[in-house]
């Protein structure tokens, strides 16, 4: 059993790490960290633009963004990437590869999650902030670039990491419209074999695990160090639970 | 392609079958895999907080394992991996009784108690040690303690994010569709791949997983309000 698995590695790691580059597309592993870290980087300003929607006076902006943010909380991410596979290539006429169509969903989806996290943590800062911002002369745009989204984005900081792990975990729903990912590249690699399925899949499971652990652990790092820092000079001493940070994430 | 029209799919009796039977095997496995994550979370629960040493490992263990694994790939392993290792007379049974669905259970199931155990694990822990100490002064023992003292509120704490993973799982069921369940999501595709009307029956896919998300969301609002005494004393 254990020689399986070596043997399976030895001769499949390239083709598990980045596909069948370069002879065709890159996928393995590579593309689907590469694929969640661009639907993170694109999700987070998107996120920002949602929320200050959701929190907008203008109804015309916070009605639509509040039915967005309840249909993808509702509705399955399998869903919305069938939505999207069959729709971005009908407004655009073009053949889309299945990478674009992923990173769109994926955009759309934590960009819906995330902007959740933005308001609660605008929310949270209280409407002092606010106030005491304009009361000094800045305007609604001023207060919210120099006060209110760098307070608001530093506390966040966790749970975009959480939110990575999350991506990374959504990413493996690609399989269905068949991106070139990690799981899609072991589902090669087991219809090649066709006879150890189990060893592949655990192989897999097992990269999974390794990936979405250390950032985990990471981000717990990182939550630990700006509660510290959030209880101030003369507290830093507290235990974390001081100033608990509420890390919100969809699981997957 | 012809305009938009809902009846065309509405009105044809075999759509509607398979759109009803998707319903159906969705919410088996949804019921199925929730009693098991019910059930199992709060196995994992006891063997946690019981005194035993090797307890808490073994439960960090499955949770971190569940928690840091995509279910599609639990579900890999389970359908295409497990499967396989298991005795001949179990797979023959197995595959006369719809294994698509119950390996769907087991994956879902398995994955979900990871969640909804470390969400009744930090309902118990936010309620505050001086709860059990007044409750023994009292005159409670442990077990009448936990009972009428720390359970009330310890379930009451879990609650919202009990619900959240609720429907999560009810979303979640449509990753079946990968090893072949015939769940909604299945039906929705098999009818694309028929009629053609891929607008109007995803359509009808979406908003019946969302009319179910939210009523589960709506069931959730109700039971916490019931179980606050400070709401319940408003309504």
């Amino acid at each position: 059993m254990i020689q399986d698995f070596i043997t399976i590695i030895q001769d499949y790691w390239l083709l598990l790490l980045i596909g069948q580059y370069p002879n065709g597309p890159l996928g393995g592993l590579a593309n689907t960290l590469i694929l969640s870290a661009l639907a993170i980087a694109l999700a987070f300003p998107v996120s920002i633009l949602m929320a200050l929607a959701r929190l907008s006076k203008w109804w015309f902006l916070r009605w639509p963004m509040t039915a967005l943010v309840y249909v993808t909380r509702g509705v399955p991410l399998l869903m919305l990437i069938l939505w999207c596979y069959f729709v971005i290539p009908l407004w655009t006429g073009a053949d889309v590869p299945s990478f674009l169509i992923m990173l769109v969903t994926l955009v759309i989806y934590q960009g819906a999650f995330l902007s959740e996290v933005v308001r609660a943590g605008i929310v949270s800062l209280g409407q002092g902030q606010m106030d005491a911002a304009r009361a000094l002369g800045h305007g609604y745009m001023g207060a919210m670039r120099f006060v209110i989204l760098p307070q608001a984005l530093y506390n966040m900081i966790p749970s975009m990491i959480s939110t990575f792990v999350s991506t990374i975990k959504d990413t493996t729903l690609g399989y269905v419209i068949n991106v070139p990912d990690l799981t899609f590249a072991a589902s090669q690699v087991n219809n090649q074999l066709l006879t150890q399925p189990f060893q592949v899949f655990l192989i897999l499971a097992v990269v999974y695990y390794i990936l979405c652990w250390s950032l985990t652990y990471v981000a717990n790092r990182v939550e630990r160090r700006i509660a510290r820092r959030r209880a101030g000079p003369r507290n830093a001493r507290l235990p974390a639970e001081a100033a608990p940070l509420k890390t919100i994430t969809e699981q997957l | 392609m012809s305009g938009f029209d809902l009846s065309a799919i509405l009105t044809n009796p075999e759509y509607v079958s398979m759109l009803v039977h998707g319903i159906e095997m969705t919410f088996i496995i949804y019921f199925g895999s929730w009693l098991m994550a019910m059930t199992l979370a709060i196995l994992l629960l006891a063997l946690r907080v019981s005194p035993l040493r090797i307890g808490e490992p073994i439960v960090a263990a499955y949770v971190s394992y569940h928690r840091n694994v995509p279910t599609l790939v639990q579900l890999m392993l389970w359908y295409f991996g497990i499967f396989t290792l298991m005795p001949q007379g179990l797979t023959d049974w197995l595959a006369s009784h719809n294994a698509e669905a119950i390996f769907a259970v087991i994956g879902l199931g398995l994955c979900q108690a990871a969640y909804f155990s470390e969400d009744l694990r930090s309902g118990l822990r936010s309620v505050s040690p001086g709860q059990m100490e007044a409750a023994k002064a009292l005159g409670h023992g442990y077990a009448s303690a936990m009972r009428f003292v720390i359970m009330p509120q310890g379930v009451r704490n879990a609650l919202p994010p009990l619900i959240n993973h609720s429907v999560s799982l009810f979303k979640n069921s449509s990753l079946a569709i990968v090893i072949g369940a015939p769940e909604l999501t299945h039906a929705v595709k098999e009818i694309e791949n028929i009629s053609f009307r891929t607008f109007e029956v995803y359509m009808i896919g979406t908003v019946t997983y969302l009319f179910f998300s939210l009523i589960i969301m709506g069931i959730g609002a109700y039971i916490s309000m019931r179980a606050d005494p400070a709401l319940r004393a408003r309504a």
